[in-house]
């Protein structure tokens, strides 16, 4: 794991300062938008420790997105509340089981493969809730209400009130990102930039890489299902567009233009790829091409891949006068 | 000599038509220096390839301290003992020489893949990777990225990270390729201290080196062995001078 540059550094804390104090300042619907940014800010950070740091493309995260949604909205009851304490483990348990079963089957493929096998899985889920009653078909399941964290009279969190929950995924963003940056700097993690450097010198090193490959797919899947369950409880609703490869492609183009492999990277496209999404879908600006959005956003992915193809994250550390990354040669 | 460390018998390996090993046998003893030479195409790599199990074999037998691992994975054989250099330098470029050896070493000890802990604070594991860089010489360019050593050093990096896997048995593949000649001096006793404790196969096309090398010595062509054994006896065989080696004085 590099350690951050210092410019980088305190550039990353002021947004975090900012964020903190967002609440006071900022409007309900503001914050709800910053509150679903960060959710996908956490999806996009899983998503970086299987692309960016093992060197595992997958265009199918959005399975464990989706899956642990559906498992919170199913195993609540229709007018009651449930309570997090065990809805949570409960979810990221059994998105755990299904990346143990996807990824033994995924791993054993790799490159173009990989991708197109991931894919797959992902739409089989999506067609499994989409296509049968299990789940209220393409229309989904209401969560009607948000899941407790009282203990016994003691309730200090209301995760029905909006500030409440923004301050919930605010810290639970910052916990992914030392849990990841932590994982990343032990030796599994460094196993895993071995994986993405050169595979078969790993192997030979006497690796037993499948299962270093296993582990960190789980764990990101677990994580994606973390920031699944997160957005279900922001919407109080799954449908099966949560699943969908639209889906997995939108966390992947925020990794990419956040940049990869770096995490705070993956924060960074997450909160740039909806930002800019709302502006240039902002009428009083745009006028009628505001709902030509997707044309504008288009470009801009294009521009920021064609000058800055490590991601805006790269930007940060061109301010802070650090040279580019050292080319690779050979 | 001691007993041998790693047998092969009847090896052959087929890519479609072309047999790139054809029926080899022979024996890697312990602490000694069995050379193979031949001219390219000779089948020396895809060799070492099917001993370090990269590569399955189509046909035979390998066996390593009596146990038959003909048909193990590459990383079950590193754990066993068989170590491995590679002909086309293979280092972790963007990871720095201390950081090579240091992954090498961590995948011999007890928690390899250890989650929350630091992968620095296993003082053992650095310490052996600084033992094993200091053995190969480059013990001063530890925290230079790989991707920036020189050739030479890379070859050497190359060494390291092998033996701070804690081989018994070494596989160099061309070790001294592309090296000037001060460099390959240093590798040639480098090789030699290693030789002094280690079973090693040694691939190489550098005769100065096989010669002041090599306890026993295989000459391979196409595939098949020419001969092997003595490397004064192998010298003095007909049939390789015409194949390969030449007219004897241009290495008296």
């Amino acid at each position: 794991m590099q350690p951050i540059p210092k410019i980088t550094g305190l550039f990353l804390f002021l947004g975090l300062a900012t964020l903190a104090l967002f609440p006071f300042a900022g409007s309900t619907f503001y914050i709800q938008l910053l509150t679903k940014i960060m959710i996908m800010a956490i999806f996009a950070m899983s998503l970086d420790l299987i692309v960016g740091y093992t060197g595992l493309v997958s265009l199918g995260h959005s399975a464990f997105f989706g899956f642990a949604g559906y498992v919170l909205a199913l195993s609540a009851p229709r007018f009651d509340t449930v309570s997090l304490w065990w809805t949570l483990p409960a979810c990221l348990a059994a998105t755990g089981i299904l990346a143990v079963a996807i990824g033994a089957l995924v791993l054993r493929t790799s490159g173009i493969y990989f991708i197109m096998v991931t894919l797959a899985f992902a739409q089989m889920l999506y067609y499994l809730f989409h296509d049968t009653k299990l789940g209220g078909g393409s229309d989904g399941i209401y969560l009607n209400a948000r899941p407790s964290l009282a203990i016994g009279a003691f309730n200090p969190v209301d995760l029905g009130n909006k500030v409440h929950f923004y301050y919930v995924v605010l810290a639970l963003m910052v916990a992914v990102y030392f849990l990841l940056r932590r994982v990343l700097a032990s030796p599994f993690g460094r196993v895993l930039a071995g994986i993405k450097a050169n595979e078969s010198r790993v192997r030979a090193l006497g690796f037993q890489v499948f299962n270093y490959k296993l582990g960190a797919f789980v764990l990101a899947g677990v994580l994606g299902g973390l920031a699944g369950y997160l957005s279900a409880c922001q919407f109080g609703f799954v449908n099966p567009e949560i699943l969908s490869w639209h889906y997995s492609g939108v966390v992947l183009m925020m990794l990419i233009l956040g940049g990869m492999g770096r995490l705070y990277g993956a924060v960074i496209g997450a909160f740039a790829f909806v930002l800019v999404q709302e502006f240039f879908s902002y009428q009083d600006i745009f006028g009628e091409y505001a709902k030509r959005w997707q044309l504008a956003m288009g470009s801009f992915i294009v521009l920021v891949v064609l000058l800055l193809p490590q991601g805006l994250a790269d930007l940060l550390e061109r301010v802070g006068g650090k040279p580019a990354r050292e080319p690779r040669d050979g | 000599m001691a007993d041998a460390a790693l047998r092969v018998s009847g090896l052959s390996r087929r890519f479609g038509g072309v047999v790139a090993v054809n029926d080899v046998s022979l024996e890697i003893a312990g602490n000694a220096v069995h050379a193979v030479i031949g001219p390219n195409g000779a089948g020396k790599t895809t060799l070492a390839n099917l001993l370090s199990g990269d590569l399955a074999p189509s046909a035979g037998k390998i066996t390593f301290e009596g146990a038959e691992i003909s048909h193990l994975a590459a990383d079950t054989r590193s754990r066993m003992g068989i170590g491995r250099s590679y002909q086309k330098t293979n280092v972790f470029r963007e990871f720095t020489a201390l950081e090579n050896c240091r992954l090498a070493a961590q995948s011999r000890r007890p928690h390899p893949c250890n989650w929350f802990r630091s992968a620095l604070s296993y003082r053992e594991v650095t310490a052996a990777a600084e033992q094993a860089l200091a053995t190969v010489g480059l013990a001063a360019r530890a925290a230079v990225v790989a991707g920036n050593l020189s050739h030479g050093e890379q070859r050497q990096l190359e060494i390291a990270m092998c033996l701070a896997t804690s081989p018994r048995v070494l596989i160099l593949d061309e070790p001294l390729a592309g090296m000037g000649a001060e460099e390959s001096a240093a590798m040639v006793a480098l090789l030699k201290t290693i030789a002094a404790d280690h079973a090693v196969l040694l691939v190489e096309h550098d005769m100065d080196a096989v010669f002041a090398l090599a306890h026993v010595l295989t000459v391979m062509v196409n595939g098949i062995v020419l001969d092997s054994g003595a490397p004064e006896k192998v010298r003095a065989n007909p049939n390789v001078q015409n194949a390969y080696l030449g007219a004897p004085e241009d290495h008296g």
